[in-house]
């Protein structure tokens, strides 16, 4: 019996080696000794599978968007770009992994990673091996602490979470306000402290808090009917939009209209397959990327993801966009070749990211500090007739 | 109010639990295996319903229909190329079997349908207001309850009083004295694997009608949610699994309600063992007699 | 006679198997022909052997289906991570804190254990199956809300039930840092785990239970799992021997948790919930029930597979899936077996007896 189980596991073993061993053959541009000197090598990681496979599929998708177009376009400073992807499940160990894997390849600079949790654990290896990394949206706070060479092109949390309290106390000062929040969730537990933390300062009435956790995230009748009894007519959610979509659906079943203000993840709601538009009707939110938007970078940008994978993209698809672009400037800005080496591209790309100024889809002049959180102006939009205004 | 507003959300939660636990629950019975791919089956019976309802425009009811036929054509297909094989394994061995469905039905749904979480169209929509638009309880939850108490009363009435019905009973008594009296262990397996994929789609369509989100990891949580239900409520015993999934909606929704969103599964689960210490066989469960 | 021989036997091959693999492995990764790939997944292929040999002993030797096990490799985790982090500035030397980290986050597992084991012992089968998943979960919450953090003053613990707290309500001095932050867990711990110390573990984790298997408690551990009454009838006491045999595992998971928490700089409380338990059931399941050596086998083989699937890219999960069903397929299926048989029939023979 045990023998024979040892010799399943070979088996398998063996199987899997093969197919490893298949499939890197059917792929030679990868590896050939020749083209790694002409390329720069761009690496990303974040979930491709499991429960937050959404978020890394955007970032791939996009990011590949834009290393199709520089390719097209003659590359950076003459240079082809290969982009590599790699699943991390939004797992830190799996992150590590992926990671590891990315550097066996000879990745040059990481455009990552996707979520908060896994992007910490890199974001120490990425700061041991002197690689420099761009996170598209992983918005912790804890991503970029102490570590000089770790980017981010997304808004941090407290960022949001203080933005969001600034926004309601200008415009709707009196409101009765209800938070629901995720706290299992490092993003929206990150996002609803600092709220909390400014709502007190500025005087906003918060009224009631609720929270669900990954497991309990789908009955969200006893959070709102709390909410409710508690008179709030100002409901925030610092959430992503799938929960999001499943409250503004039971607030409806149950009669409860108060006005929802949502953060950055919130944007995608309205592309959701088979979500009724009209229940959305009034939600406010910040973010930094519409997908309406009438300039042309976002206009070309939308048909091309469309064009390709058949939905309309997100935030996160516009946030990996971005960061390839703000690469592109800030490699070729510095003169960069592909045959620098790691650490060499590093200090030059941290000498032009706290120097530099980008334009992309999620913002205009953007700029990053020395501690590698980026400064750029979110707006807030309100959803009528479907699409998003902006809010005065 | 909102006391009873509240009770029914946990009500209407708790028919959910207990339409997957019955499957669950027959399943365990008769094979005496814990199905971990049954959340999955659920999924992909919601993934089914929506894409029948928003591609191909067909009625709900249709699309329910086709959801069940489509999910007891997977059960049966699972059931016969991964669980039959290894009828006179040990039953971890078929657990692990389980866990590798799971896997392959949510990756797979994962390749077919996308990483995007879709939204889904309730089957009806609409609320009742009573004492003065006060409570409102939407009418999928009263769906939802309906469809759990009748699903149990025929599941009853077809275990006790069909020819069917019996076979599964020997079956699960003594598959090695049922098979000697002539009847076809496996087909009757094979049977129950069909009925309880069947609601398994169902419960995907009621499932995801009341939390309007459907992704590839959409049944794993529910699906072990009902396991415990199905186990509080004492496992292989048909009432058991509908009082049980009703009871841990309630105290979900009433742990939410008045001690702490926070740990709401905590408490849920919490609850679970102090009953099982008490009744180690379950509310209902096999080895305690019927007096309750 | 002969027989004890066989077992001390195989019990060395075993060890010497384990020292030979470190060793090459050490000597292929100083001379540069191991990928970083698979360098980054020695520390995790150590936990999950631990892991893995711990759940055996519950599983396979007490003969008691747990589904709950990373739920004490989380309690070892956290509390190794705020041994490790609270006395960074007193002991300066990063091996004496990995040593003292491991052996606080065993003593408070088998803590764990030891209270989760007197109700849970009492139930049987799938029952204790389920009250296991439950107190895995529950502790999964539990750490959830768990807000630490240090200052010269010593440690700040606070338990975040209403969801209300965050780091600033610890109230520390200047100089203080956060450990464990809630949902957004240990963040910034500093990673001092180790091949070398996976490696010790794994020993240590090996000698406890092989020796505990071989001895005289061990049998009454097994006597328990084939025949309850019977044992019960020729004396042997239940609880005490189920509670032995449970704490053992609780604390070597612990161990095992607190080495994996302190190789990555951020750890959430959900990365130990109900799968990562499945996950090292499979190995188990798949490595033979009882069978220490194929534990480890199957964890190795398990913990690699996927990093090896990569170049299936979104397939990867599926193949793994794939390969899961066939092999359980492959090892339990009677007619493959007898297939199996006519080829290597007298191992076979050897081992159906």
């Amino acid at each position: 019996m045990k023998k024979f189980i040892a010799l399943v596991m070979v088996v398998a073993m063996v199987m899997s080696m093969a197919a490893c061993g298949a499939s890197e053959s059917s792929a030679p541009a990868a590896s050939s000794g020749d083209a790694a000197a002409a390329t720069f090598k761009l690496g990303s990681t974040g979930p491709i599978t499991g429960d937050a496979a959404i978020y890394g599929q955007a970032v791939m998708n996009a990011c590949q968007i834009a290393v199709d177009e520089i390719n097209a376009a003659g590359g950076i400073n003459g240079y082809q770009v290969e982009f590599k992807f790699e699943d991390d499940v939004a797992d830190g160990e799996t992150a590590v992994n992926a990671y590891n894997t990315l550097m066996d390849w000879g990745m040059q600079a990481l455009i990552g990673t996707v979520t908060s949790g896994a992007c910490i654990s890199v974001s120490s290896k990425v700061y041991e091996d002197r690689v420099f990394a761009l996170t598209p949206s992983a918005s912790s706070t804890d991503v970029t602490a102490g570590k000089d060479n770790m980017f981010q092109l997304c808004f941090a949390d407290p960022n949001q979470g203080s933005g969001s309290a600034v926004y309601m106390s200008a415009n709707m000062a009196d409101a009765k306000i209800a938070v629901i929040y995720r706290n299992d969730d490092a993003y929206s537990q990150g996002i609803r402290d600092t709220f909390v933390t400014e709502a007190a300062s500025l005087g906003l009435d918060v009224v009631y808090e609720g929270t669900f956790t990954a497991d309990t995230a789908t009955d969200f009748s006893v959070q709102l009917t709390a909410a409710q009894a508690a008179g709030a007519d100002l409901v925030f959610l610092p959430i992503y939009y799938q929960p999001a979509s499943v409250i503004l659906s039971q607030a409806d079943a149950m009669g409860y209209a108060p006005t929802f203000f949502g953060v950055d993840g919130m944007d995608g709601i309205l592309t959701m397959e088979g979500f009724d538009a009209s229940l959305a009707e009034g939600v406010m939110l910040l973010t930094p990327f519409s997908a309406d938007a009438e300039d042309e970078l976002t206009k070309n940008f939308v048909a091309e993801y469309q064009k390709r994978h058949g939905e309309t993209p997100n935030q996160f698809a516009a946030d990996g966009y971005d960061c390839i672009y703000a690469m592109k400037q800030a490699l070729e800005a510095a003169n960069c070749t592909p045959d620098m080496s790691v650490e060499e591209l590093c200090d030059a790309l941290i000498a032009q990211f706290t120097s530099m100024s980008f334009n992309g889809l999620t913002g205009t002049d953007m700029t990053w500090g020395t501690n590698g959180e980026v400064s750029k102006m979110p707006t807030a939009v309100v959803i009528e007739n479907g699409v998003y205004v902006t809010a005065e | 109010m909102e006391f009873l507003s509240y009770l029914i959300s946990g009500i209407s939660l708790g028919s959910v639990y207990a339409i997957i636990a019955l499957g669950y629950t027959m399943v365990y019975g008769i094979a005496k295996m814990l199905n971990f791919a049954h959340g999955d089956v659920i999924m992909v019976g919601g993934y089914i319903s929506l894409t029948a309802m928003l591609s191909m425009n067909l009625p709900p009811i249709v699309a329910v229909l086709l959801a069940m036929v489509v999910c007891t054509v997977l059960g049966v297909i699972i059931e016969g190329l991964a669980y039959k094989p290894l009828r006179s394994a040990p039953s971890l061995a078929v657990l692990i079997t389980a866990i590798g469905v799971s896997y392959f039905l949510q990756n797979s749904a994962l390749l077919v349908w996308g990483a995007n979480p879709k939204s889904y169209t309730p089957v009806i929509e609409g609320a009742m207001k009573i004492f003065d638009g006060k409570l409102s309880i939407s009418y999928i939850s009263l769906l939802t309850m309906a469809s759990c108490i009748v699903i149990m009363i025929v599941l009853t009435l077809f275990i006790n009083k069909t020819q069917l019905g019996k076979a599964m009973r020997a079956c699960s008594e003594d598959k090695g004295a049922a098979m000697l009296m002539g009847i076809n262990v496996n087909r009757t397996i094979s049977v129950t694997f069909a009925i309880g994929s069947a609601l398994a789609a169902i419960a995907g369509v009621l499932l995801c009608s009341s939390y309007t989100s459907l992704m590839p990891t959409t049944g794993s949580m529910p699906g072990i949610k009902a396991f415990t239900a199905a186990v509080f409520g004492g496992i292989g015993s048909i009432p058991g699994a509908f009082l049980g999934g009703i009871l841990l909606g309630i105290i979900e929704s009433m742990a939410k309600a008045y001690i702490s969103t926070q740990l709401a599964n905590s408490i849920v689960f919490a609850v679970l063992i102090l009953t099982l210490l008490i009744r180690p066989a379950g509310l209902l469960g096999k080895y305690v007699p019927e007096k309750v | 006679m002969k027989n004890l021989k066989k077992t001390t036997k195989q019990d060395f091959i075993t060890y010497l198997a384990v020292i030979l693999a470190f060793i090459a492995i050490t000597v292929m990764g100083d001379a540069g022909m191991l990928s970083r790939s698979f360098k980054g997944q020695l520390v995790p292929i150590c936990c999950y052997i631990v892991m893995a040999v711990s759940l055996n002993l519950t599983v396979g030797i007490l003969g008691e289906l747990s589904l709950g096990h990373a739920g004490f490799m989380s309690v070892g985790a956290f509390s190794g991570i705020i041994a490790a982090m609270s006395l960074q500035a007193a002991i300066p030397s990063p091996v004496l804190r990995l040593v003292i980290a491991l052996v606080v986050g065993a003593a408070f597992a088998g803590v764990a254990g030891a209270l989760i084991g007197i109700p849970v012992l009492r139930l049987r089968g799938d029952y204790l199956a389920i009250v296991t998943l439950a107190f895995g979960e529950i502790i999964k919450e539990l750490i959830n809300c768990l807000i630490v953090g240090v200052d010269s003053k010593g440690l700040h613990i606070i338990f975040n039930v209403s969801g209300a707290k965050t780091v600033n309500d610890l109230h520390m001095l200047e100089g203080g840092r956060a450990i464990i932050k809630g949902a957004q867990g240990a963040t910034g711990t500093e990673t001092i785990a180790s091949f070398t110390a996976g490696f010790v573990l794994i020993m240590i984790s090996l000698v406890i239970i092989l020796n505990l298997v071989r001895s005289r408690s061990g049998r009454a551990i097994m006597a328990l799992r084939d025949n309850r009454i019977a044992a019960e009838s020729v004396g042997i006491n239940v609880t005490k021997y189920k509670m032995m045999a449970f704490v053992t595992s609780a604390a070597l998971a612990g161990a095992a948790g607190a080495l994996y928490g302190l190789n990555y700089s951020n750890l959430l409380a959900t990365k130990f919930n109900f799968n990562t338990s499945i996950l090292v059931l499979v190995f188990v399941v798949l490595g033979g029930l009882g069978n220490i050596r194929g534990s480890i086998i199957a964890a190795a083989i398990l913990t690699v597979l996927p990093e090896m699937l990569r170049s299936f890219a979104d397939y990867r999960m599926l193949v793994y899936a794939i390969v899961l069903i066939l092999v359980m397929l492959g090892t339990n299926n009677a007619q493959l077996k007898g297939l199996l048989a006519k080829i290597i029939p007298t191992k076979l023979r050897k081992e159906a007896k």
